[in-house]
């Protein structure tokens, strides 16, 4: 067998992975792999403008494809950028490959230039890290790291490879498949757990679906609309979760938690059943555990064994994926043809709904961030919906009707600020032109990865960002407001960049709005556009995001808007 | 409440700091550990001993079975717990009745020199704990500690 080089190692494996498109910035210890990169045709990289948005990119590739993202960073602060990103992703569960370099193996240890313990650093970010100490383990390394991203409960993988070890020549023996002695996940679903799960269900008076990321992320949504529309089950969707089902659909009582719809946080008190599925009883969700869904019985449908009973108890633990679980519990149903009676407790829950629907009041004399999000579905539906961290993503997660899952990529579980410009590059890039990318960003996060305007301009990636500027940043601000005397402390944005200079100093376009006409105008012009633009939104600077759930509190006991006049 | 576990993990680089890691990290406590590659094969056996009620066990149970490199986690059934402790005593002690003391503990000298008598014991870690407090009037210079060893009995 031929030798190839460490960096030729690298290269090979991502054209064995079928991986398209990489992300990454180069450096002094990632010399041979970028040399290596600059001959090869195998897959095109990205040169983002900070190590962060390498990551975010690979990350929202993966979330809106269902394929592996990859990412190339050099050592030492090339590598340290990375973290936010890595810890993203690891929180949700999202299969990416970071490939670090590392200084040479015989400076290891020397406090070398651009030397950091990387794997030190990574390991409580990420599922699985490597420290390649020699070109022979190489191409196993590189196949395990692909294959633990992408199996079980997914996430993120790091492979840090010295220098002298892309340098070195090896046998390229890639494995086709793998077997670990000390990692086999569980797909499948205990067959006895599956009949008694629907024993449960004959005896459910108040069922509910509890849907999460897994949904997601093991490609669940055709199974779980049909289990919805055999059972007739309500459903409450978590934020990783929106567009599981369709926002239409009767029986979606929409986003659960603490900015969750009044229904869905009262349906998760009032059930005697709780069906969760692929979600962690995150505590944005439970609020006070005590108080959570004290009446149900806990049913808790995870690929992840640690997952269950971490939070809240489960009565009935089905380790598995959901996809696969999901399917079980439709082919045992179809031979059990069970009725389950739930007119009543939807009818309650459609009170609910009734009583307070997701609404605000709209104004003519401000724009309204929650209006802005409904006009842009009506102008672009069925857009790919990337947000920031912040009152805009929460008003996008309850004002965007998502209708289909990867429609939707925000930083769920570490709510990471400067997420969504990279992200929505990278999104870009998986889901293709026909696709509009739309990211909703606020005016205190667009700066955290502003520099990302450059990797779009560069390579005319056109996606079209919404700032949603309230001057404020606002999610801490509405806790200000509300728990700290109106303390505004270091929240006060007013003293604002020419966000249209930015983006046009950058090589994109950008639009200043402050009325409704000029929203729907700009936002045309940037659906038309071949270049990416930013549209400068001023929004009601006070408004704050509802309902909402006090940290700590209830989740049935929400703050409800008061509205002027009641839509 | 004080929990014993052992872990079977492939022996390979930074695989104790992952598992060190994961207690810190989460905030479980150590109380002790050993480590020790098993006889003739790729993995290696660390002994923990820990404290939490029933619900923080699970959780750190299915946290190390959760690591890459972990193989097994046995944590239930009954275990022969061994610890070691090494004891300096100066010799110009009075040491009436350590022979006795010793005999109880299945203990023995493992040294001397012109200064100092050196006692090793080995027994489970609550009759070490009585050892020392009994060594206590001999008014010992240096304890050292083992951390438990553990074979399940099955």
């Amino acid at each position: 067998m031929k030798e190839i080089s460490g960096s030729a190692m690298v290269c090979e494996a991502l054209k064995a992975e079928k991986v398209k498109v990489i992300f990454g910035y180069p450096g002094g210890a990632a010399l041979n792999i970028y040399d290596e990169i600059y001959s090869q045709t195998y897959f095109k990289h990205i040169l983002v403008r900070h190590e962060q948005a390498a990551v975010h990119a690979a990350d929202a590739y993966a979330r809106m494809s269902s394929e592996v993202g990859v990412a190339i960073v050099t050592s030492g602060p090339g590598f340290t950028n990375t973290i936010t990103g890595l810890a993203t992703a690891y929180s949700d569960s999202i299969p990416l490959v970071l490939i670090s370099a590392q200084v040479a193996n015989s400076l290891i240890g020397t406090d070398a230039f651009q030397e950091i313990d990387a794997v030190g650093i990574s390991r409580p970010c990420v599922k699985h890290n490597y420290l390649v100490k020699n070109i022979q383990e190489l191409p196993r390394i590189l196949k395990e790291a692909f294959y633990i991203a992408t199996s079980g409960r997914k996430g993120p993988v790091h492979v840090d490879i010295p220098k002298d070890v892309t340098a070195a020549l090896g046998i390229w023996d890639y494995p086709k498949e793998i077997s670990m002695k000390t990692y086999k996940p569980n797909y499948k679903g205990h067959a006895k757990q599956i009949k008694k799960f629907v024993e449960l269900l004959k005896e459910a008076k108040r069922p509910l679906l509890y849907l999460g990321g897994g949904c997601v992320a093991s490609n669940a949504s055709e199974e779980l609309r049909e289990l919805v529309k055999m059972t007739k089950i309500p459903a409450v969707e978590t934020l990783m979760a929106l567009g599981t089902l369709r926002s239409d659909d009767e029986l979606n009582l929409k986003m659960a938690g603490m900015h969750g719809s009044y229904a869905a946080n009262m349906a998760l008190s009032e059930c005697d059943l709780l069906i969760s599925i692929g979600a962690r009883f995150d505590d944005r969700i439970t609020g006070k555990t005590s108080e959570f869904a004290k009446r149900a019985k806990i049913v808790h449908i995870d690929i992840d064994p640690s997952s269950i009973s971490k939070i809240i108890n489960a009565h009935f633990p089905i380790v598995g994926d959901v996809k696969v679980v999901v399917s079980q519990i439709l082919d045992e149903l179809k031979q059990e043809k069970i009725q389950i009676q739930t007119e009543e407790w939807l009818e309650s829950l459609k009170r609910y709904q009734n009583l307070y629907p997701l609404s605000y009041d709209d104004s003519d004399e401000v724009l309204k961030p929650q209006w802005v999000i409904e006009e842009c579905s009506r102008l672009a539906p069925d857009a790919r919906i990337i947000t920031d961290v912040g009152q805009h993503q929460m008003w996008v997660a309850q004002f965007y009707p998502f209708n289909f899952p990867r429609q939707l990529a925000t930083s769920g579980g570490q709510g990471a600020m400067g997420y969504s410009l990279p992200a929505a590059l990278g999104a870009k890039l998986a889901v293709g032109e026909k696709e509009v990318v739309i990211n909703f960003v606020g005016d205190g996060s667009v700066l955290m990865n502003i520099q990302e305007l450059m990797t779009a301009y560069e390579y005319g990636i056109v996606v079209i960002n919404i700032v949603l500027n309230n001057a404020f940043l606002g999610m801490v601000r509405q806790w200000q407001s509300m728990f700290y005397n109106e303390h505004f402390s270091q929240t006060d944005l007013s003293k604002q960049a020419d966000f249209v200079k930015i983006a046009e100093g950058f090589g994109c376009a950008g639009f200043n709005v402050t009325t409704k006409d000029e929203f729907r105008k700009a936002f045309k012009e940037a659906l038309n556009a071949k270049q990416t633009t930013l549209l400068n939104v001023a929004i009601d600077r006070f408004e704050d995001v509802l309902p909402m759930v006090p940290a700590g509190g209830a989740i049935y006991n929400m703050i409800l808007p008061k509205l002027k006049d009641k839509k | 409440m004080r929990r014993v576990l052992s872990v079977i993990v492939l022996n390979e680089h930074g695989v104790l700091s992952r598992i060190v890691g994961l207690f810190s990290g989460r905030g479980y406590n150590i109380d002790s550990l050993t480590v020790a590659p098993l006889v003739g094969e790729e993995f290696s056996r660390i002994n923990i001993v820990t404290s939490g009620d029933e619900r923080v066990f699970e959780q750190i149970v299915k946290q190390l079975h959760k690591l890459i490199p972990t193989y097994k986690v046995i944590e239930s059934g009954e275990f022969i717990e061994k610890e070691m402790a090494l004891v300096k005593i100066p010799l110009s002690e009075n040491l009436g009745g350590l022979d006795a003391v010793l005999k109880a503990y299945n203990g023995t000298i493992a040294n001397s020199n012109e200064n100092f008598l050196f006692l090793m014991v080995a027994d489970d870690a609550m009759r070490i704990d009585n050892f020392l407090k009994t060594i206590k009037k001999y008014n010992p210079c240096d304890i050292v500690r083992g951390g438990s060893v553990l074979m399940e009995i099955k």
